[in-house]
């Protein structure tokens, strides 16, 4: 493994794409967020606690972080599922199901929103079927959980698809040779391998769930405690003109998403690196 | 860790062996259950937006699509995500290329930062920008004096689009690159190839399915994002409206049909670019082999 | 070696910035290109040098979401208008959205050269800025409102629940619909008329009129975003038993979605007022102040009242207001002026943080 040391000095090209990328970086991401903060910090220190302290916004981060979590752990399995069936099974329909993965990216939040709620509202196609049992999906945080689902799947079984696709069966095969059962092989032998990109998968699901605003709005109903996510706090902070409260708002959410972040890639290049080490050992 | 530089990647599906999957019953379970859930999320949202938009039949649905309001918002939408797309797919390379092949201090933060724009909420994604040039702005009096438009026309919205869909190539190379490791490139290196030629011979075969998804994605989001372009747009019918508003628009002034018949041109061009997606697949594998 | 590398580096970025800019500066040039269409006239692009012949307009109007049809229809009407008296062509471009949300772009540089918006106070919000005249509302006639709205209930067919007036909604198994106060224009006049009722028929008591409002906000299922949201999800899904409406609104969806609703007027309502004003700002830098104020006129004329009217907006002119008296019952109307202490009041009272809104939902209070 001695690559890994002298790596550095082998390859061209660091200036110029880690050049790019920290330019194009601070030109489209880091210098408008850092007018957000700006703007957020026109508020005196006082101000700035009790704005995002308020009740109301913390039962909104809560309900923000919880369903986007749920969501997230729901696609984490079921992504894994689709990925597995993708790359591994054949069945027919099996390009145009590859095909659908992609779809809750192209239709609009907006559309998703309403296609949902025309689905799972009481009267609708599944929401009707589900009131005599008692299951309320639509106006409900179930409801924006499935909104997050839809919104979060393609994150998932993209980020494990290709991984799973290049995967050499070299080790499976030795398993098998040597009598390992199927289930046994999955977990010990396939499954390490596939925990960077479920990591992944999972944090970008999580993160864009706790920020999604468009879909949510239409299928959560909108009260104030119950189902008033975090994003739409924003918004109604801005409709009475206090863009210093909204950028508050805005600004600890984003610590939060940031901090998750940080901590799943962190995670997840550390189980990389155990696991290289562990093949090359 | 033989066999690397023939590139055992190359081949897109491999033969199943059958001790390598598992017994019918539970292929055909697992399979069931995945179309299932896919089913109930992802399937029956487009059927009930293909069920609304042919609710008043072929004739509503074609004059909908005709609308010159219409039209020019998927003009602006192409435009939008023709800017955006190579941009970020520019970034993506580098950035993937940046930190998958080299170890430097401070990546994880780097890579955190290039994930951050999924994690920021699309309202908020709309605001910065409107902090940074709007009137009231940082940079705003500047541009008004020199009479630049940025928010509230076309560059303001692609800008915004830039930001959702700016880690998306990124996102997808850097995992695939990670696998990979840097040994082919080496070997190029060590065989005498230099620059843009390691890239273009080496690397670039090896993650071009994950290059290709990752702009197929970019792609999508660029053309559906709502919430962002929402806050930057102003709405002007027939010049800053984008299909994903003028679906909204639709729907507020009750052409419920019209509107999810705009909707699902999107999904058709989602659609296309699958289409198109496979064919490339298809012609690449059969020049490999 | 090293200073290629920061060659390729800096070309990028020069790629980058060029590429940004030139859709900027492309887009400048986009609006007079459809100003003057080209597909009907070749020769555009000299159209507008040429002296002789009057300019080419072009206005924008920012608005809220329920004017769609009738600002669709007033325009027609207005650039007519404009061409026999000036001899030039005018074209409106319109801006639909939440009234406070079209109030905010306005503020960051919008360039409207009409607002037309739910509420006095989103005016006053882009006036504090300086982009319009601080004394704005004194501009036209009428508290520069040309039409007028109220509050009413839209009922299920033959409604089923007996709905009569506030107090019925209250009760329990009563789902009301409405938007939020927070977001919406249209739902702040909402509340303003349930509480004005409320105050007049409890005795002024201010404890029991917010509990009057919490029962009231305890029937309300959903609260949607905005006007438009509430009528889709009281007419499309169904949900809720009474729907609180702008009158215009309710009769648009009578319109829309034919006999399956009926309107309920209430014993007491509000009169709303949805004024209208010039940006100064924008008119004096395009130098639109003239059409601007020409097509703000024609709103008070007997064709724009009427052109109101037919879209169930009251009018102000005596005139075109007999002739369409049937059309709209007659509604003892509390006014924000007098009743509420004008906007400024109201906002700080009722809906800024910690108002009574607020404190309905806060746990524990």
């Amino acid at each position: 493994m001695t690559f890994l040391r002298k790596k550095d000095r082998v390859l061209p090209g660091l200036p110029i794409t880690l050049g790019f990328t920290v330019l194009y970086l601070s030109l489209i991401v880091l210098i408008p967020l850092v007018a957000l903060a700006i703007k957020s910090a026109e508020l005196s220190p006082a101000e700035w606690w009790n704005t995002v302290t308020n009740p109301r916004v913390v039962a909104s981060y809560k309900l923000s972080l919880l369903t986007a979590f749920y969501a997230g752990l729901v696609n984490l399995v079921f992504g894994l599922l689709l990925a597995w069936v993708l790359v591994r099974y054949k069945f027919p329909g099996k390009r145009i199901v590859d095909g659908l993965i992609d779809l809750p990216f192209a239709l609009p939040t907006a559309v998703a929103g309403i296609a949902l709620t025309t689905i799972y509202a009481p009267k609708g196609w599944v929401g009707s079927l589900l009131q005599p049992l008692g299951i309320k999906v639509a106006y409900s945080p179930l409801g924006i959980t499935i909104a997050l689902i839809f919104i979060g799947i393609p994150f998932v079984v993209r980020t494990v698809q290709p991984v799973l696709q290049d995967m050499e069966t070299d080790m499976e095969e030795a398993a098998a040779t040597l009598g390992a059962y199927r289930a046994r092989t999955f977990f010990r032998i396939v499954l390490p391998e596939l925990i960077p990109p479920l990591l992944t998968g999972f944090a970008l699901a999580f993160a864009r769930g706790i920020g999604e605003y468009g879909s949510v709005v239409f299928i959560s109903g909108n009260m104030p405690m119950k189902t008033e996510i975090a994003p739409l706090l924003i918004i109604t902070k801005l409709e009475q003109f206090q863009y210093a409260q909204a950028a508050a708002v805005a600004v600890v959410l984003l610590l939060i998403s940031f901090g998750l972040l940080l901590l799943i890639n962190i995670l997840q290049r550390w189980s990389n690196r155990r696991l290289r080490t562990a093949k090359g050992g | 860790m033989g066999g690397i530089v023939t590139n055992p990647r190359a081949g897109k599906s491999k033969p199943i062996r059958p001790h390598l999957t598992e017994p019918r019953v539970v292929r055909y379970v697992l399979i069931g259950i995945a179309l299932l859930f896919l089913g109930l999320i992802v399937i029956l949202p487009m059927a009930a937006v293909i069920a609304e938009a042919f609710r008043k039949g072929w004739d509503a649905y074609v004059s909908a699509l005709s609308n010159k309001d219409a039209m020019s918002a998927l003009k602006l939408t192409l435009l939008t995500a023709l800017i955006a797309v190579p941009l970020n797919t520019l970034f993506g390379v580098a950035a993937a290329w940046a930190v998958t092949k080299f170890s430097f201090r401070g990546k994880n933060l780097l890579v955190t930062l290039i994930d951050l724009p999924f994690a920021v909420s699309p309202v908020v994604s709309g605001l910065i920008y409107v902090l940074l040039f709007g009137a009231q702005g940082f940079l705003g009096p500047w541009l008004s004096d020199h009479n630049i438009h940025i928010i509230f026309a076309t560059p303001g919205i692609v800008l915004a689009t830039m930001f959702v869909t700016f880690p998306f190539v990124a996102r997808e190379l850097i995992p695939l690159m990670e696998a990979q490791g840097v040994q082919d490139e080496e070997a190029a290196v060590s065989l005498g190839a230099r620059g843009w030629r390691v890239f273009f011979k080496v690397t670039l075969p090896n993650i071009k399915w994950g290059l290709l998804y990752g702009m197929i994605l970019c792609n999508a989001r660029a053309m559906g994002e709502f919430g962002a372009v929402s806050v930057v747009s102003g709405h002007i019918r027939g010049e800053t409206n984008t299909l994903p508003l003028h679906i909204e628009i639709l729907y507020n002034e009750y052409q419920f049909s019209a509107a999810f018949a705009v909707a699902s041109m999107l999904m058709l061009l989602a659609v296309v670019t699958l289409i198109v997606k496979s064919i490339l697949e298809s012609r690449m594998s059969r020049e490999e082999h | 070696m090293k200073t290629i590398k920061n060659l390729r580096v800096v070309l990028i970025a020069t790629l980058l910035i060029s590429v940004l800019s030139a859709c900027g500066s492309k887009n400048n040039n986009e609006p007079s290109k459809e100003a003057s269409p080209g597909a009907s006239a070749p020769s555009s692009a000299s159209q507008n040098a040429s002296p002789g012949k009057p300019k080419d307009i072009e206005l924008l109007n920012v608005s809220y979401d329920p004017t769609r049809e009738l600002y669709e229809e007033y325009n027609k009407s207005f650039a007519e208008y404009w061409k026999q008296k000036t001899g030039g062509k005018i074209t409106i471009k319109q801006s639909h959205g939440g009234s406070g949300k079209q109030a905010r772009a306005v503020i960051d540089g919008l360039e409207a050269d009409v607002v037309t918006l739910a509420l006095g106070y989103d005016i006053d919000q882009i006036a504090a800025t300086g982009a319009i005249k601080e004394d704005w509302q004194k501009s036209f006639d009428d508290n520069s409102t040309p039409y007028t709205s109220t509050i009413v209930f839209l009922v299920r067919k033959g409604n089923p629940k007996g709905i009569k007036d506030w107090d019925d909604l209250i009760k329990d198994g009563i789902q009301v619909i409405t938007p939020n106060p927070k977001t919406s224009g249209g739902a702040r006049w909402n509340y303003l008329a349930a509480w004005g009722y409320a105050t007049k028929t409890l005795g002024y008591d201010e404890a029991q009129t917010l509990d009057f409002l919490k029962k009231l906000f305890k029937n309300v299922p959903v609260l949607d975003t905005g006007a438009r949201g509430s009528t889709t999800t009281f007419v499309e899904k169904g949900i809720g038993d009474v729907l609180l409406a702008w009158e215009n609104e309710a009769y648009l969806a009578l319109k829309e979605f034919g006999d399956e609703y009926e309107i309920v007027t209430p014993s007491l309502s509000i009169l709303a007022e949805p004024p209208v004003a010039i940006v100064d700002k924008n008119v004096d830098k395009k130098g639109t102040r003239e059409a601007a104020e020409e097509y703000l006129k024609y709103l008070y004329t007997e064709e724009g009242q009427e052109i109101a009217a037919k879209n169930f907006y009251r009018p102000r002119l005596q005139s075109v207001a007999d002739k369409y008296k049937d059309q709209f019952g007659t509604l003892n109307l509390l006014t924000i002026d007098q009743d509420f202490g004008g906007w400024k009041e109201a906002q700080t009272k009722h809906f800024a943080d910690g108002g009574t809104f607020d404190q309905i939902y806060t746990p524990g209070s």
